[in-house]
């Protein structure tokens, strides 16, 4: 990071930037040899029912059980891509899309599937905890509800599994029976997490998933997220470059729609292709 | 012409008031606040302090009008009730099961009115409150905007009509319609008007719990369809749920609306009294007795008489239990989000 902060001349950058473009760097993708593909975008654009083109062409892979991160100023449609991912955008009339998310070991093309299936294979959390207005419990498996399962002792067993997994099993063991509302907001972020995990998603979206909560509760959301690495493919937004520095392996930064830089996260926190990039992540921009 | 000055004056004189007091304080203050950088002078803050005094005082009177107001008739009816009860005792009422004081050995149980009361407002309530959910559900969840825009208005339409044409609408469509199914169905009975209640009362119970279930934040649904649910299952098991407090009072205030009609019934379902919960029988409900009476049957002073304010307290008992039943069922499944 220090390498960052040292004064350098316009001809660095220019070299810098000649060395590789963002083109070649997506040929290469960087990948770590043993990671595997969940999911391949390919010159995904989108238009909303206005007719405003919020992604064009963008095209990144989703490593496998790895946590991606997707960061970029406000209204860079880094929130827009996240929700093609479970076809959200399908709730409000006339989006279009072109391009493809293709999922890995079927390739099938995610947006040629029905919405409703891919909601049920692709988990997401919200920017702002949304429970049911129910007990925490049937929050919980309520995905699995819906998924016709009913029998008793296996939605126990996965409510306590979710809800260890979401690191809140010790705060509400005692009270599953109460209602979700009366939890704090980083308990029900937590509770959402666990919700949605509940449904073991091939693909878990988290849009922000800490932007509403206090430091302390984001710490906690942080370090499940953390434990989520190597178990669970994450696809996360964030604004909070330390966070996205802190919990994910892989980071695509984007910028008007477009992806500027792909790259382990590791790599574009240090040493960052594009002068775009770099700019960003150091606070020079955004 | 003396009547109206006290009001047109009073404004008036509160202004003048300020004036006085501003003027006072602006004389004192003169010499100050030029070389203050931001000066609030005194007399803006006496002025800003004394419309506040005197709005407190306005909406205090507006409230007070209607506790006055809520607070007299509870006075007559309980008094009126009192006199009542001095000659027929309150056993009597509430055990008798016949119901004629316009006859020359006049009779005073409750019982034939409240049948017919409830009676009345329970096919009301079974008609309307399916029906309106159903339309709720359908217009906040499913429908398109621009259909949303024409039904509402058609609905808001249909709460209009006045309550004189419901009732003829149940004496001389719904009843023969009725008799087609129903041959033996008398020209007056219970069912006719049950059902047009029913139809009157479905726009506040659809105006209402949509309203309720749009106010339902937008991310519970998302979070809904992001799990996987399909549009049915996220209005029935996500949004009524949500919004049920709401749809709750929505019930209630239809249910009040139910039992306090009087046009309707009175136009369709006879005016006799009549101690039975069979709907395909005429009967007479509280209000309609009232109405009766106070069309000039009975003699002001007599019995009689003085029996409607006793049926009226009934009514008002009767639509006080369903709204405190209503208060601690919103209580209890208040979700705050």
């Amino acid at each position: 990071m220090t390498a960052m902060n040292q004064p350098k001349t316009t001809n660095e950058f220019a070299q810098k930037d000649a060395r590789q473009t963002p083109r070649e760097a997506l040929d290469h993708w960087y990948l770590e040899p043993d990671a595997a593909l969940r999911a391949r975008v390919s010159n995904l654009k989108f238009w909303y029912g206005n007719g405003t083109q919020a992604i064009d062409d963008v095209s990144f892979p989703l490593v496998e059980k790895k946590v991606t991160a997707l960061i970029g100023p406000s209204g860079c449609g880094k929130s827009t891509l996240l929700r093609c991912f479970n076809r959200m955008h399908d709730l409000y009339h006339g989006v279009k899309y072109s391009g493809s998310i293709e999922l890995f070991p079927e390739n099938e093309n995610l947006i040629d599937l029905d919405p409703n299936v891919v909601r049920m294979r692709v988990g997401m959390v919200f920017q702002k905890p949304n429970p049911f207005p129910k007990s925490i419990y049937e929050n919980v498996v309520a995905g699995l509800r819906i998924r016709g399962i009913s029998k008793r002792s296996q939605l126990d067993e996965i409510a306590e599994t979710s809800l260890t997994q979401a690191a809140i099993w010790d705060e509400v063991k005692d009270r599953l029976h109460q209602p979700a509302l009366s939890l704090s907001g980083g308990q029900q972020q937590r509770l959402c997490i666990a919700r949605a995990l509940a449904v073991q998603p091939e693909i878990l979206l988290l849009d922000e998933p800490t932007s509403a909560l206090d430091p302390i509760a984001t710490a906690k959301v942080e370090d499940l997220i953390n434990d989520l690495d190597g178990k669970v493919t994450v696809l996360i937004v964030t604004h909070n470059m330390q966070q996205a520095a802190r919990i994910s392996h892989y980071a695509a930064y984007m910028y008007l729609g477009k992806l500027v830089e792909y790259n382990e996260t590791s790599e574009m926190f240090t040493r960052p292709m594009c002068q775009r990039t770099e700019d960003y992540i150091t606070g020079r921009f955004g | 012409m003396g009547v109206f000055r006290g009001p047109h004056l009073l404004p008036f004189c509160v202004v003048k008031l300020t004036h006085l007091v501003s003027g006072f304080m602006s004389d004192k203050q003169a010499g100050q606040g030029a070389n203050d950088r931001l000066h609030i002078s005194p007399h803006f803050l006496r002025r800003r302090e004394i419309t506040n005094e005197v709005a407190r005082y306005v909406l205090m009177a507006a409230a007070a009008v209607s506790v006055f107001v809520t607070i007299g008739i509870v006075y007559i009816l309980l008094s009126e009730s009192l006199v009542f009860f001095e000659t027929v005792s309150v056993w009597e009422f509430v055990s008798t099961t016949s119901w004629t004081p316009l006859f020359a050995e006049p009779t005073f149980g409750i019982w034939p009115l409240l049948s017919g009361t409830l009676v009345v407002s329970g096919i009301a309530l079974a008609v309307a409150v399916p029906a309106g959910l159903v339309l709720a559900v359908y217009l906040s969840e499913f429908a398109p905007a621009n259909v949303r825009e024409t039904i509402k208005p058609i609905l808001e339409l249909l709460e209009g009509v006045p309550t004189v044409v419901y009732g003829f609408f149940a004496l001389l469509l719904v009843t023969p319609l009725l008799q087609i199914i129903f041959p033996q169905l008398p020209g007056f009975n219970m069912l006719a008007p049950g059902l047009v209640i029913g139809i009157m009362i479905l726009p506040y119970i659809t105006s209402l719990s949509e309203d309720a279930m749009r106010a339902v934040p937008n991310g519970m649904r998302e979070g809904a369809y992001a799990l996987g649910y399909s549009k049915y299952h996220t209005a029935v098991r996500v949004v009524v749920p949500a919004a049920i407090s709401g749809i709750t009072a929505a019930c209630i205030l239809a249910m009040s609306r139910a039992v306090g009609e009087t046009m309707v019934v009175a136009i369709a379902a006879g005016q006799m009294p009549n101690f039975t919960f069979n709907p395909m029988e005429g009967a007479a409900t509280i209000t309609t007795f009232i109405v009766q009476v106070t069309l000039g049957d009975a003699r002001h002073g007599s019995i009689a008489y003085q029996s409607i304010f006793a049926a009226g307290l009934v009514l008002f008992l009767l639509t006080l239990l369903f709204n405190l039943i209503g208060f601690f069922l919103r209580r209890r499944f208040r979700q705050a989000y």
